[in-house]
């Protein structure tokens, strides 16, 4: 598989403060590559020496063959970027955004279609400040694709959306892909990484503390399963400690969290059959990156 | 050369779209004329040289114009710009800074224009303006002290924080200079030590300068040192400080 990014020993000090210490790490053409990591741990940092916007204090950064220092214009013409916190003035429109940075371009696509695409056909007299958060996410993806890039960054695209919306970016996310592009993504959601993500490097103080698929990250764990559920008071929890693959069994009130592996669930269900117990609130519970990032640094990665 | 126009088409829409700024710099000078024009009148006095009060205050009001902009516009918009990563994003397209920075300047030196071309329109019609022969020197004049003025909103721009902090210090530095330069109402009417402090400032200047060329058509060589100085101290100055982001 062809590389297009290739990062060695990134690293990058503001007034002496490092922001990033050591990263490396390669993306592969036409994966969707996942970076994660706490507010305040270099993602964005690493990602602007990447698009050559900052100069890096150390280490090597070559992308789809090109130095982002001395080719910046060559390589901006063949990438796409959404960087964090960087609006539009708030009276321009949106045929207007599109119309003025096609022209920054060497080649462009036409951005009629891409406005059809993105679902913004009816908003292209809007001004930009009377869009919506998820609308102005999607101009800033047809933004970034103007110039057909190879490679498409996107920092934190669904900060600040709700739920649904952030849901509605991941398919555009996933359609960008689909047109053989490759994309970075930087965010701080481990639910985002997990379901685009086809591999992911965990960042924190400025350094790679892992690189791998999700599923693989996971599996690391030796993640158990946790099964939760109420029972009716005077049940005694300590009766399922025997059942097989149970680890743990912790009691709360009528609350009670089975830890184990193997087929968790259905063994807990039988047992409590055996018992004429019907539990309540029945849910199970895997193992997901937030308890990556938490074996890892010991924290969770919000605080 | 595509980006340039297209940029300073876009940020001249913009400025266009902004009513308190439109308001400003092309409304209130225009106002400000219209006001003193009513008051005292545009008869020809003979104590004047043949001229009335409107027709000598035109070189006021059109410097008036050019600090407005150059103080308040500028450091506002840029600013602006800067704190919503307005810059940032266009930093992140092949484009490179010139374009973004001289298309700012192409759009407020044509803001400019319109302001000035408002108040010839405003007093023409209201006050018969007259206008002396042999003063289209001002234009070359009226662009260096364009330039001059832009130039140091590039540095209050460059320095403030914030956009509002750019617009409170523009205002603080300009409304005081703008009542004793004579730009909004005569210097003659000062006392003298005032008129000695207005001597200090750059826009007073600029409107001896374009008085002077306006009325006799002479360059008050002094002025054209004085604005021609700020123009290089506020280029260099606002190299070293002007931030993208
Ligand atoms: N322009 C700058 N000047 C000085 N320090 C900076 C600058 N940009 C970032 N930093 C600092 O560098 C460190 C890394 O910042 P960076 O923005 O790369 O983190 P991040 O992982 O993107 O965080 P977030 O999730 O909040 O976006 C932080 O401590 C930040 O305060
Ligand atoms: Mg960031």
């Amino acid at each position: 598989m062809t590389q297009v990014i290739e990062v060695r020993n990134l690293h990058k000090a503001y007034d002496g403060v490092t922001a990033v210490d050591d990263v490396s790490f390669n993306v592969d053409e036409g994966e969707i590559f996942g970076i994660i990591g706490p507010n305040g741990a270099g993602k964005t940092t690493t990602i602007e020496s990447v698009i050559g916007l900052r100069k890096p204090d150390g280490g090597s950064v070559s992308v789809l063959g090109l130095d982002p220092q001395t080719e910046a214009r060559k390589l901006g013409n063949r990438i796409g970027t959404q960087l964090q916190e960087a609006a539009l003035p708030e009276r321009m429109k949106v045929w207007e955004a599109l119309d003025l940075y096609a022209s920054f371009y060497e080649k462009t696509v036409p951005w009629e279609p891409l406005v059809e695409q993105w679902g913004l056909a009816e908003k292209r007299n809007t001004q930009f400040g009377g869009l919506s958060g998820g609308q102005k996410q999607r101009l800033f993806i047809s933004l970034a694709l103007l110039n057909d890039p190879q490679i498409v960054f996107l920092d934190e695209l669904t900060t600040g959306l709700d739920p649904q919306a952030r849901r509605a970016t991941w398919d555009l996310i996933r359609a960008i892909r689909e047109q053989g592009k490759t994309v970075v993504l930087i965010t701080h959601f481990m639910d985002e990484v997990e379901a685009l993500a086809d591999r992911v490097a965990v960042i924190d103080h400025g350094r790679v503390i892992a690189l791998d698929t999700p599923d693989n990250l996971i599996a690391s764990l030796n993640g158990e399963t946790q099964v939760l559920f109420s029972v009716p008071n005077g049940f005694e929890a300590e009766r399922l400690e025997k059942v097989s693959g149970v680890t743990a069994v912790h009691q709360h009130n009528q609350h009670i969290t089975i830890s184990g592996n193997g087929p968790l669930l259905a063994n807990v269900a039988a047992a409590l059959a055996q018992h004429n117990i019907a539990p309540a609130d029945l849910r199970v519970q895997q193992a997901n990156l937030e308890d990556v990032f938490l074996a890892l640094t010991g924290r969770t990665i919000r605080n | 050369m595509k980006s340039f126009l297209k940029l300073t088409y876009m940020e001249l829409k913009l400025q266009l779209r902004e009513p308190v700024a439109l308001f400003f710099t092309l409304a209130f000078p225009v106002m400000v004329m219209v006001l003193f024009g009513f008051i005292f009148g545009n008869e020809a006095e003979e104590l004047l040289g043949g001229y009335g009060q409107v027709d000598l205050s035109v070189p006021g009001y059109i410097g008036m114009v050019v600090g407005t902009i150059g103080m308040l516009s500028i450091p506002t918009t840029l600013a602006n710009y800067r704190e919503l990563g307005i810059l940032r994003r266009l930093r992140a397209t092949p484009l490179g800074s010139s374009p973004v920075l001289w298309s700012q300047v192409a759009a407020q030196v044509l803001m400019t224009a319109a302001g000035i071309i408002l108040l010839f329109i405003a007093g023409l019609a209201i006050f018969d303006l007259r206008i002396p022969n042999g003063n289209l020197a001002i234009v070359p004049a009226i662009l260096l002290s364009a330039f001059s003025f832009f130039a140091v909103g590039f540095v209050l721009a460059g320095v403030m924080p914030s956009a509002r902090t750019a617009q409170a210090v523009g205002m603080a530095i300009f409304y005081p200079m703008l009542f004793l330069s004579g730009a909004a109402m005569p210097r003659y009417i000062m006392p003298d030590f005032v008129q000695q402090i207005a001597g200090l400032l750059p826009l007073t200047h600029v409107v001896i300068l374009i008085e002077d060329l306006w009325l006799k058509g002479t360059w008050n060589l002094t002025s054209v040192a004085v604005v021609a100085v700020v123009l290089i101290l506020g280029l260099v100055i606002s190299r070293f400080t002007f931030r993208w982001e």
